[in-house]
């Protein structure tokens, strides 16, 4: 379902002008960030886009890293600056939630692309495993505690091998396609394309 | 085709938003294109511009050819059939193409059918020049739409009125009482229920990219403040003069497009552009192919 029209034009939720903390940074630089947004007002979570690096301020507690394009995303991290203050984030220790690109920009290492972007969560993962958009896919899992949970893959990525400092909170075919290390949650799936709140409630709670 | 797939279809446009789509014909183009941050390439033999040039019957590229592009990169590879080629369809949808555009720029197979495009399990993009065009198309099957424009021109006026078209009517309808809506799918000779959809939500039921004619950072900046979702951009990056800078400020340009002196720099030093041809010098209008 695509997001609702105010979306296309819509940076920041209604509450955030004065936030001073707690709001979520969505990375919005390509790809289906919008689509996080209407999902955080759903919740009713502060929210804001980060475009350019100054959008990046003391109010953000938190970040989501979207679905899109994770080499274009790569590419316009750097131009626009926000790859450091994102790193700088990650590196703190504070709740990062990735889906799909998102959790390419986020692994230490992928198995067919010489691409390290954040390079945090511990983890080889392998981009487009499942090929074209013939082999993109639904079905239901479980994330953790977090059961019948709709997972709908878009030329999306599984994680080859993981670390001892990530868990494997989502299997599909033996491959893992959700993981959690410390703050961060990734997934190879898109929550946000669904009505499904709770893996965002979950993220909202680190 | 299973409701799950279509809606798998439209979420890969989803996933595209905000990103420039750029034809290419050659693995080296689709490198370069990849390189700059397009978000998926258009394999064609022929960008529109040299289409016009030479003329003649224009068809679905060569299969080996759209493979080439496919192994040289790593993003979505879209590629074009004639309008109403059923067949030429089957076969993109053989060697798994990631996208189907159903093309004007093409010459047209069926000057009165279009795909039923419900037949086929890979998404397929469609151009539409008013909301009654893009209706129709979501209605035969489209996941995602883009405006006509004229392709191979450089002028971006035909991307800008269609554009402003379909959102204009877009907005007509929002405004209509419920009991009005009858009529106003008659009108615009579409299904009710997609009538319907838009009056309530006041946006196409699919995702919604400009295409034909952008050829300038501030083109496809235009573009996005007139409400696309995203931006092909056809004969503008590989007619120009540097095609990998203009490239990359394209894409800077659609992901920032409210930012006037990221703009300013980004319009800087991009060596020629493609020459162009204004709409009144053109003899082959492709937009009026298909309604």
């Amino acid at each position: 379902m695509v997001v609702a029209v105010e979306y296309i034009s819509k940076e920041e939720s209604e509450d955030v002008e004065d936030a001073r903390h707690g709001v979520t940074g969505i990375l919005a630089v390509q790809g289906a960030f919008a689509e996080h947004a209407a999902m955080l007002d759903r919740l009713g979570a502060p929210w804001k886009l980060l475009r350019a690096a100054e959008d990046f301020d003391d109010s953000i507690d938190r970040v989501i890293l979207p679905g899109g394009e994770s080499t274009t995303q790569g590419k316009l991290l750097r131009s626009t600056g926000l790859f450091d203050p994102i790193a700088a984030h990650i590196a703190a220790g504070k709740p990062v939630f990735g889906t799909c690109a998102g959790m390419i920009l986020l692994a230490s290492k992928l198995d067919n692309d010489p691409n390290v972007y954040f390079g945090a969560l511990d983890a080889v993962v392998r981009r487009n495993a499942y090929g074209r958009q013939l082999g993109s896919f639904d079905g239901t899992g479980s994330f953790g505690d977090i059961a019948d949970f709709p997972l709908v893959f878009i030329r999306g990525p599984y994680v080859v091998s993981v670390g001892p400092d990530a868990t494997v909170e989502t299997t599909v075919d033996g491959h893992p396609v959700g993981l959690r290390q410390g703050n961060i949650i990734a997934t190879a799936f898109h929550p946000e394309l669904t009505a499904d709140t709770r893996i965002h409630e979950l993220f909202l709670g680190l | 085709m299973a409701e799950n797939r279509a809606e798998l279809n439209r979420n890969l446009a989803q996933m595209l938003k905000g990103g420039v789509i750029m034809d290419v014909t050659t693995p080296d183009q689709a490198r370069v294109a990849e390189d700059a941050g397009a978000c998926a390439v258009m394999a064609l033999e022929r960008i529109p511009a040299d289409i016009r040039a030479a003329g003649g019957v224009s068809r679905m590229s060569d299969p080996a050819m759209i493979r080439g592009i496919q192994e040289a990169v790593s993003i979505p590879v879209m590629a074009k059939v004639r309008i109403g080629h059923i067949a030429e369809a089957r076969i993109l949808q053989a060697i798994d193409i990631d996208y189907i555009d159903e093309s004007e720029v093409l010459s047209p197979a069926d000057d009165v059918y279009h795909i039923d495009k419900r037949q086929f399990d890979v998404p397929f993009v469609c151009g539409a020049k008013n909301l009654g065009e893009a209706l129709r198309r979501i209605a035969e099957g489209a996941a995602m739409i883009r405006t006509k424009g004229e392709p191979g021109t450089g002028d971006v006026i035909q991307a800008v009125r269609h554009m402003r078209t379909m959102n204009k009517q877009i907005r007509e309808l929002v405004g209509l009482r419920d009991d009005e809506v009858y009529e106003a799918a008659k009108q615009l000779a579409v299904p009710y229920d997609l009538a319907k959809y838009v009056h309530d939500n006041g946006r196409l039921p699919v995702v919604n990219f400009a295409a034909g004619g952008v050829a300038t950072p501030a083109d496809a900046a235009l573009m996005m403040e007139l409400g696309a979702e995203g931006v092909f951009v056809g004969s503008g990056i590989f007619k120009s003069g540097d095609p990998a800078k203009r490239a990359a400020a394209i894409v800077q340009a659609t992901a920032n497009w409210r930012d006037a002196d990221l703009l300013a720099r980004l319009s800087a030093n991009l060596g020629e552009a493609m020459v162009g041809i204004n709409e009144d010098e053109i003899q082959t209008i492709m937009a009026a192919r298909g309604e």
